[in-house]
């Protein structure tokens, strides 16, 4: 037991032996306080530095006048916005240096001690404000009517319900908007952004396109919102190439596969596609989906495959969405699988 | 007052019709023949072609071009693919690996002429792109907008080039001259996708050519490019320079004057 106690864990520091207090450092005498011609030397420097603030306010009007930014020429803005900057960053900075070079080496260094008052108070002010508030105690009845203190608790806690009824009617409710795209069952895919729809027969082997749904380029509003959801590559490999689950085997159409481009570990556009490997790489995190079989993960932090988009042919050649997506698109979120 | 015959009616008028005739189709004729001879390459052009493919391609992409081991088949392929290959020095290939370098050019121009019309003739392909697309004269915003929905992704927003997976990579296409971009979105060079014309019309890749070559003649808008390859070299830029100058001025900032 006494063993435990003479090496207690709670305190970091031998109470016994402490460290000595060090005091202040010894006077260190500057070389501008020896010599008047050091002297000399800084205050030229310091005024130099504050010259070159004066120089450089004026080479930021100067920038901003020789380099006027002129409409629809976007090369103006960028001798206009280097010569204003440098400019005014020498203007700056000159001071800047300037103070803090004066104050080091010409004003007064003497080192000064000034010990930190005591933060408890004394024993008199802590007695009265003990006394102030037993009077106010006294003459309120806080503490003698108990109605009057319960129910101003129960006010209390009442007061910020509104509040979080409020809050919580903040902007639209998420609903299922996260689960659906645009797509539907005869949705043409058309080329981004001219919205023209495509036929199967103009996707070649090895073709990308880069597609939007039908309609999309006409929408009123929310447009970025749908397009960020239902962005899709449409890819045709040598149909030998595939892979497919035989349940899935009527999405394609030919060789033709169309996937989300929309990553599902944080939703980047993947749209790096190689021809013979038939990899698509996702260029802000590396994650690697194999195309030719359902675009499962190859590699990179990306946990599910990239949805993909049911595709057919309608009659006149042109390729639709047999469906919306049938798993949500993008990255996971809680209810979802993974 | 007899109404006079009119012209047509004539009897001499037979004659010049025929005569009109046999001009029109005997020209047309020669005149189409021309074209496609323009197009497909004289029989001692594709021979000669033909010559230098068995000495120079046949050990990878066969006798006949129908592709061995070392290459795949080269039917179909078209004489951009040629021209794009052999004109950019990917081929003939110097060694195996995840991607072909851009390296000196092998043979001459005359050469390369020969060997697409050779590979040409063998089955119909991307023809080498005629001059009206290759000029710089197009649109170019349509053409960055394009550009950055179909290719940015790979090659980055001014064509700066990027990485792809195990040791592959979309090379630069700073100087790289019309024709060879023109060709390399028509065939698809190595692993880069195809977008043939109903993808990406003439006019369409016209204006992305346009578009490069405007980024490449003008130079970046927002001061020192660093490459143009984005936050990896900005912020090693950042961290280094700008963090370092604030750490020298705190240091400076603590020290005693001497």
């Amino acid at each position: 037991m006494s063993e435990v106690q003479k090496y207690d864990s709670g305190s970091a520091t031998n109470i016994e032996r402490p460290i000595s207090d060090p005091g202040i450092e010894p006077h260190r005498v500057r070389m501008t306080d020896k010599s008047e011609k050091h002297a000399k030397t800084a205050e030229r420097q310091i005024s130099f530095m504050f010259l070159v603030s004066i120089v450089g306010a004026i080479i930021a009007v100067w920038g901003f006048v020789a380099f006027p930014i002129v409409g629809g020429d976007l090369s103006a803005t960028r001798n206009n916005a280097f010569w204003m900057g440098i400019g005014m960053a020498l203007s700056l900075l000159g001071i800047g240096f300037g103070a803090v070079h004066w104050a080091k080496t010409l004003m007064p260094d003497n080192e000064v001690s000034e010990s930190r008052h005591p933060a408890r108070s004394s024993d008199e002010a802590r007695a009265k404000a003990i006394e102030i508030v037993k009077l106010a105690d006294g003459e309120s009845g806080f503490t003698r009517r108990k109605l009057i203190r319960r129910t101003l608790y129960g006010a209390l806690a009442f007061f910020p319900i509104p509040a979080v009824v409020i809050f919580g009617d903040l902007g639209p409710q998420v609903g299922d908007t996260l689960k659906h795209t645009m797509w539907r069952a005869g949705t043409r895919l058309t080329k981004d952004p001219t919205g023209i729809p495509i036929k199967a027969s103009e996707v070649t082997i090895g073709s990308v396109f880069h597609v939007i749904p039908e309609g999309l380029k006409d929408l009123e509003e929310h447009k970025l919102e749908e397009k960020a959801k239902a962005a899709v590559l449409l890819v045709r490999v040598n149909p030998g190439d595939l892979k497919e689950d035989p349940e899935k085997a009527n999405w394609s159409y030919d060789g033709i596969v169309a996937y989300s481009k929309i990553c599902t570990h944080v939703g980047c556009p993947v749209a790096l596609y190689e021809q013979h490997t038939h990899h698509l790489l996702c260029p802000c995190h590396q994650s690697t989906f194999d195309l030719a079989d359902h675009c499962k993960v190859v590699f990179g932090p990306a946990a599910r495959p990239l949805p993909q988009l049911p595709i057919a042919v309608d009659d006149e050649g042109y390729l639709v969405a047999q469906s919306d997506f049938l798993e949500p698109i993008g990255p996971s979120f809680w209810d979802i699988r993974k | 007052m007899n109404p006079q015959k009119p012209m047509r009616r004539r009897p001499w008028a037979l004659g010049v019709v025929i005569f009109l005739g046999l001009i029109l189709s005997g020209g047309g004729y020669a005149a189409a023949t021309q074209t496609f001879e323009a197009e497909f390459g004289s029989p001692e052009q594709v021979e000669e072609g033909r010559k230098l493919f068995l000495a120079n391609c046949a050990s990878c992409h066969g006798t006949n071009g129908e592709g061995a081991i070392g290459g795949p088949s080269l039917i179909g392929v078209g004489a951009a693919s040629v021209d794009f290959q052999v004109g950019t020095g990917r081929m003939p290939g110097q060694a195996s690996g995840p991607q072909l370098y851009k390296k000196p050019v092998q043979f001459t121009e005359e050469q390369i002429a020969a060997m697409a019309a050779y590979v040409a003739s063998l089955a119909p392909g991307p023809a080498i792109p005629p001059e009206e697309y290759l000029r710089t004269d197009g649109d170019p915003t349509h053409g960055g907008e394009l550009f950055r929905i179909n290719c940015a992704m790979c090659h980055n927003a001014v064509g700066a080039g990027g990485a792809l997976t195990e040791g592959k990579f979309a090379p630069a296409l700073d100087g790289v001259t019309e024709k060879h971009i023109y060709e390399a979105m028509v065939t698809g060079p190595q692993n880069m996708p195809v977008f043939n014309d109903a993808n990406l019309t003439p006019e369409d890749k016209k204006d992305i050519i346009t578009y490069l070559k405007y980024v490449e003649e003008n130079g970046s808008v927002g001061g020192f490019e660093l490459g143009s390859i984005g936050p990896v070299a900005e912020g090693l830029f950042t961290w280094i320079f700008g963090l370092g100058f604030i750490i020298a001025i705190t240091v400076w900032l603590g020290a005693k004057a001497n």
